[in-house]
């Protein structure tokens, strides 16, 4: 068996789901899983990180990586990496993962398959399958020429159980291994929102044209606020500037996997069924019987929006706080 | 100053997709082709640059089947690229085309600022940018939606996650990866389109730039089509009926509660 090495990210000092996923599937290969996670915080999670399934954690305990930079990040995580000497590695296709494992695969001359959504780990092998053509088909990644193969891996893909909080991870302290930087991070400035990225959330609530205007979303963040959901939005809203890009789903917006997708007043023009169309289950919400969205989707209402959200709001708030 | 701008020619989002028999690929029979979306941004972005420093120049660069993709190249250059360079192979993964890419812009003597967009929609890979800027030994930042240059050095927005953004500097030569609201692409002129026809595309065969074949980490088998979904299920009745059934559906169907 070999080692595998796990990308643990953290968000104000919390181990993100998308790391215990993968923390979990490595566990359960029976492959020596190795943790590497970089910040001023890394102390708060190394628990976290043992508790799911990690024997080691390399931490390098700099507040220089609190946040991301690709050059520094790089030259850490490749400095571990030649020191663990794993055959797999896996990290989130979050931001950073995303950002990051592609020059660490050029530094290691080894091949990355990105933004997966399974993954199968049999020893030293892994494939993995990621969605390809905007989710109209699927294919096996195989890695060729490659001494670590990387998979950066969709969030909330894999699932999760209970930590085993008599477990622990053996802490490995480094010193931050970059020097010499041509990349600075000057500033970070926060987004409006306070919840969970759309490509992180399990629950999305997203609306469109339907809405007929930006106040109207008030309606979505209410029954966003009672599911613990995040609001999500249409290419047409986005532009309209009702709200900002970054709530934008679909194929110039963001592209999400979540357990449950409700669209109001959405259409379902393909761009945004490229974004969103691998969703577990989907509940469309439209006032037009031929809305092509109900095509795609698991529950379908035809019916005013403004009449039905507000009372699935109450239907929510009775089922889930009993 | 060279800007040099990496575009990747990707099938059109309506485009209906057929596997091949043996699985490695679709069918490209009857497929329109288009500039990768989000590299019109980074087309944008470069021809702004040029116009705004007198004596610069726009390079636009591709790898792929020379065919069909110098159509792409010629899109680029009738929004006012200026000079388009075709890199001919087939078969290649995101480390051999950043490998390609890296080569071919060292061979041209550098580039001062390359761009390109943050992901091509075929794959949504979003690696060949980070990998070039490795094997050119240059920073780079992906994700990009505000660019400005100083005559010396980059100074961008990165968007992140919950709508947040990273300000970034970089010293140059760097790598920009672009993402919607980094501008409006503009539309090729009449003038420009006729220009771009007569424009002549310097054509270089990837077999020439001696990247060995093991520079090839990745392949994709075993393609198929997404599983086909159930028939929705329409829930009647009034608003509070409807609501009332969903919730249940929810909770008891389809057990995501």
């Amino acid at each position: 068996m070999g080692k595998v090495l796990v990308f643990a990210e953290q968000t104000n000092g919390k181990l993100k789901r998308s790391s215990i996923e993968l923390l979990q599937a490595a566990a359960k290969s029976g492959n020596t899983v190795v943790a590497v996670t970089f910040g001023s915080h890394a102390g708060d999670v190394t628990a976290a990180i043992g508790h799911n399934g990690a024997s080691e954690v390399h931490v390098v305990k700099d507040a220089a990586l609190d946040s991301y930079n690709p050059e520094s990040f790089a030259a850490n995580m490749v400095a571990i990496v030649n020191k663990v000497q794993p055959s797999i590695i896996l990290a989130s296709a979050s931001s950073t993962g995303k950002d990051l494992f592609p020059r660490v695969a050029a530094r290691l001359n080894t091949g990355v398959a990105s933004d997966c959504t399974q993954l199968t780990i049999s020893g030293d092998n892994v494939t993995a399958v990621k969605p390809m053509y905007s989710g109209k088909a699927f294919a096996t990644v195989n890695f060729e020429n490659s001494p670590i193969k990387i998979v950066l891996m969709r969030a909330n893909q894999l699932p999760v159980e209970n930590a085993d909080t008599s477990k622990s991870a053996n802490v490995v302290e480094h010193t931050n291994a970059a020097a010499d930087l041509k990349t600075l991070i000057k500033e970070i400035v926060k987004g409006a929102s306070e919840k969970l990225d759309l490509t992180e959330a399990n629950i999305i609530v997203s609306g469109g044209r339907g809405l007929k205007e930006a106040a109207n979303f008030k309606m979505l963040n209410d029954l966003a606020d009672v599911l613990g959901a995040t609001v999500g939005a249409t290419r047409a809203v986005v532009d309209a500037g009702w709200v900002g890009h970054g709530m934008q789903v679909g194929q110039t917006g963001k592209t999400v996997a979540p357990t449950l997708y409700i669209a109001v007043g959405i259409s379902g023009a393909i761009q945004h069924l490229a974004g969103m169309g691998s969703s577990k289950v989907i509940v469309a919400i439209n006032n037009d019987a031929n809305a092509p969205i109900f095509q795609k989707a698991t529950y379908g209402i035809v019916g005013d929006a403004f009449d039905i959200v507000p009372k699935l709001t109450e239907e929510f708030k009775k089922a889930l706080h009993h | 100053m060279k800007i040099f701008v990496c575009i990747k020619q990707v099938p059109d989002t309506e485009t209906k997709i057929k596997i091949t028999p043996d699985q490695t690929g679709i069918d490209t029979a009857g497929i329109k082709w288009v500039m990768n979306p989000y590299d019109e941004y980074a087309v944008e972005e470069a021809i702004k640059l040029r116009d705004a420093n007198a004596g610069s120049q726009v390079w636009v660069l591709s790898v792929g089947p020379k065919a069909r993709v110098v159509e792409s190249l010629r899109t680029a250059l009738a929004m006012g690229s200026d000079e388009a360079i075709v890199v001919n192979g087939e078969g290649l993964d995101n480390f051999a085309t950043a490998k390609a890419l890296a080569e071919v812009i060292k061979a041209e003597g550098g580039a001062k600022i390359i761009f390109s967009g943050k992901l091509a929609i075929d794959d949504n890979a979003s690696s060949v940018s980070q990998m070039m800027a490795e094997f050119l030994n240059v920073p780079h930042t992906t994700v990009v939606s505000k660019f400005a240059f100083n005559g010396e050095n980059v100074t961008v927005e990165r968007d992140i996650e919950g709508g947040a953004k990273e300000v970034v500097q970089m010293m140059t030569p760097a790598v920009v990866a672009a993402n919607k609201g980094l501008n409006m692409p503009r539309y090729a002129s009449l003038p420009g389109i006729m220009k771009a026809k007569k424009k002549v595309i310097k054509e270089i065969e990837f077999a020439s730039l001696n990247i060995p074949a093991s520079d090839i980490k990745v392949k994709y088998t075993g393609m198929t089509l997404p599983a086909e979904k159930p028939a929705v299920k329409m829930l009647s009745g009034d608003a509070s009926a409807q609501a009332a059934e969903l919730v249940k559906l929810l909770r008891d169907e389809a057990k995501v509660l």
